[in-house]
């Protein structure tokens, strides 16, 4: 049993959870995740590890509510419990001294590159950050990546806070600008990372996309996982889920995402019902 | 004096094929003590058995035969107990007729005493009688001082985790699930292996003073090298081979074509059966194909008829001789209507507009010569194609070793299989303090060699630790 230490809704619908896991704190590195399960009856769910404080011996995922799993884990107090989190998992991010790195993060992918951006800092990166979020109301953490970033860009779809427009539309500004961009990062919904990488593509500069596939096991065991990159199918829990975007069937992502849609429905309704029957 | 050969096995009470496809429920009744008794009484008690030699874990058969024949059922749970640490689950899932039943001398002239009913019926009934048959009563020796981690809670590393616990070792088990029990978890139904007799049997393990932690992924949370410098005087690896084989060909990645592996963990470790009380889903079509020929196959298959397919076909490109499935499985998928497709081989899979599967496409084979392991080849017979509509495909081609430990672990050498290669004797590996068994080694292959592999590293290690640990 994981106890969570204290919980902080971030944004609309966005909320934060630190959990008690003294052993995966310490090892737990940017751009792996954690497979959480409430309880017995509950499903495994994979959810990037968005800050660990080793000293603390506490681990934070920053989640969305999407469906029954997402909807139960924001009604979580501090002194709750969840029944399992197995992590760190998957292959850690590669992290070096490229030069200059674009971070781009949609949604709540902002909590999943937060490290990412601060590891490669650490490591003499300049590093631009482009956040893009619906409306102001869902962004969260632009102080964590504005103190990473050399130069911190916020968009918003519909203006509400900084600029208005994808963030794709920055991305292409800065390399067409001529500046000199070695790498890019962008995590998110996978049609973000599917078009950044699709900006990226002609200026031939490597995008690494961390792919959010249905999950079960999370180690490598079932193959729900699978996803098609340049041509040979790779499970994106242990070899992932950082992939080169170029390389990524995006159809075939959104096409299995879809997989339990009516499924997942079902599940939202049956929870919601028993909340607030059982409370 | 000799004995008299008596003819007729006793034949074990089932649930009829059209009631148990309704219901999850174990199809295999057992034995009550009458059947068990008449039954244990056809063992001619030989002098030179053939039966103990087929048995990986060398249990002495006649002896807990004898002990039926004698209505000493605790004698009997104790021969059992002294080399089988899982007899419960052995008696319901080994393979008997390639193994102990195979050899038994009576069936060269009529069918074989049913040994594996017979250990069945000893280990329920000890289960059911805790006091009365007094295996649970361990007299453990003094503590060696030593610490031993195991890694995997499969049939491999509960084995030997209970048996370094009886040389006086404490033992840790680590296992990456959130549940121990590997595949006779997540692999094997419930209709062939109740989870509360698997948990009973991981109880009995936890008695002996064994410690399991789960949600631990050793090579992620921890590695090996770790646990050595972490006071565990030597490392066990019983990790399986958990990782899926799928065919390669085109469409395979279409929605509704799953790894047999993703489909028996949904259903199996997350009861997707109970969706949505259970929170896992499983999404089963009208017609499901199931590809592969061996006890997965004939698992993944049954679950489909007891989910609600209409239709089940086993796709297969040898056929019925050649299957490596347990024999009374095959027999039982077939009694629950599943239709075999013999000497076929999938060449494409086809996709509707939404990306779920609709169609594969077969062709047939004819066998030819045997290959290097004597099983005859299959060879395809040109311009037999033909396309069968599906709407759900399982993939139970096998399994492979998953490299995420291997791969992380310095020093330890692995095969070109991806297997660890390690001493068939006694497990040790490469690597120094390292000794692995079961699936991991071997390749896929069944409980109860994950079993011996893991008492013979066990007496290796306990051995080791004696003269120089």
């Amino acid at each position: 049993m994981f106890q969570i230490i204290y919980r902080e809704t971030l944004a609309e619908k966005i909320h934060l959870l630190k959990i008690e896991a003294p052993a995966v704190a310490r090892k737990a590195l940017a751009g792996q995740f954690a497979v959480v399960r409430i309880d017995e009856k509950g499903e495994r769910i994979p959810l990037t590890l968005a800050d660990w404080d080793e000293k603390e011996g506490s681990v934070t995922l920053v989640f969305m509510e999407v469906g029954a799993t997402t909807f139960r884990l924001a009604a979580l107090k501090a002194g709750d419990f969840v029944a399992n989190f197995a992590g760190p998992l998957g292959i850690p991010s590669h992290i070096d001294k490229f030069g200059t790195v674009v971070c781009v993060a949609g949604g709540v992918g902002t909590a999943a590159i937060a490290p990412v951006a601060e590891a490669l800092r650490a490591k003499g990166n300049k590093v631009i950050s482009i956040v893009g979020a619906r409306n102001k109301s869902l962004l969260f953490w632009e102080d964590r990546l504005r103190s990473v970033s050399h130069q911190p860009i916020v968009t918003t779809d519909d203006g509400t806070y900084g600029r208005k427009g994808l963030v794709t539309e920055p991305l292409k500004e800065l390399l067409e600008s001529g500046e000199k961009i070695d790498r890019v990062i962008a995590i998110g919904p996978s049609i973000m990372m599917k078009f950044s990488a699709l900006t990226t593509q002609p200026f031939g500069v490597t995008t690494i996309v961390s792919l959010n596939s249905i999950m079960v096991d999370g180690t490598g065991m079932c193959g729900s996982c699978r996803v098609c990159v340049g041509g040979v199918t790779k499970l994106a829990c242990v070899d992932g889920p950082d992939f080169d975007g170029h390389q990524v069937d995006w159809n075939l992502l959104f096409a299995r995402q879809r997989s339990y849609l009516k499924q997942e429905k079902r599940s939202f309704e049956y929870w919601q019902a028993k909340m607030s029957e059982g409370s | 004096m000799a004995k008299k050969i008596n003819p007729n096995r006793v034949p074990v009470p089932e649930q009829k094929p059209e009631v148990r496809i309704r219901n999850v429920d174990e199809v295999v009744l057992g034995y009550d003590f009458d059947m068990a008794f008449e039954e244990a009484n056809r063992c001619l008690q030989l002098p030179k058995p053939g039966c103990i030699k087929g048995c990986p874990v060398e249990v002495d058969i006649p002896g807990f035969i004898r002990a039926i024949q004698e209505r000493d059922l605790p004698r009997s749970a104790k021969i059992l107990w002294d080399k089988n640490s899982l007899p419960a689950v052995c008696g319901r899932v080994c393979p008997q007729e390639r193994q102990c039943e195979g050899t038994c001398i009576l069936g060269k002239k009529a069918p074989s005493v049913a040994i594996g009913k017979l250990e069945r019926f000893v280990a329920d009934w000890a289960r059911e009688h805790p006091s009365e048959s007094g295996v649970f009563d361990i007299k453990l020796p003094k503590p060696s001082g030593k610490r031993v981690a195991v890694v995997g809670s499969g049939p491999a590393g509960l084995t030997a985790a209970a048996d370094l616990a009886k040389y006086g070792h404490k033992v840790t088990v680590f296992e990456a699930l959130h549940e121990a029990g590997g595949v006779l978890m997540y692999g094997i139904p419930e209709f062939r292996l109740p989870k509360k007799i698997v948990k009973a049997e991981i109880d009995y393990v936890r008695s002996l003073g064994v410690e399991i932690t789960v949600n631990s992924v050793i090579g992620r949370l921890t590695s090996v090298d770790e646990l050595l410098k972490d006071g565990y005087s030597a490392v066990f690896l019983g990790i399986g081979a958990g990782a899926p084989m799928f065919l390669h060909i085109s469409g395979e990645n279409l929605n509704g074509i799953y790894s047999a592996n993703e489909y028996l963990v949904r259903i199996n470790l997350m009861k997707s059966y109970l969706f949505p009380e259970y929170d896992t889903p499983i999404k089963i079509g009208r017609k499901v194909a199931v590809v592969g020929g061996g006890d997965v196959a004939m698992d993944a298959s049954r679950w489909s008829l007891r989910l609600g397919a209409d239709e089940v076909h086993i796709i297969y490109r040898r056929s019925w001789e050649e299957m490596p499935s347990r024999l009374e499985e095959r027999n039982h998928a077939k009694e629950e209507g599943i239709i075999f497709d013999f000497l076929t081989v999938p060449k494409q899979f086809f996709g509707d507009e939404h990306g779920w599967v609709k169609g594969i496409e077969c062709y047939k084979t004819e066998l030819g010569e045997p290959d290097e392991r004597g099983r005859r080849r299959p060879v395809r017979i040109p311009g037999s194609e033909f396309t069968m509509e599906v709407d759900t495909v399982v993939s139970a081609l096998g399994t492979v070793p998953n490299p995420l430990l291997p791969r992380s672990t310095e020093g330890l050498e692995t095969t070109k299989w991806g297997t660890i290669a390690a001493d068939e004797k006694t497990g040790k590996t490469s690597k120094d303090r390292v000794w692995a068994g079961g699936d991991i080694t071997s390749g896929a292959a069944t409980v109860i060699s994950a079993m011996g592999a893991g008492k013979r590293a066990a007496a290796d290690i306990d051995a080791w630790l004696r003269s120089s640990g």
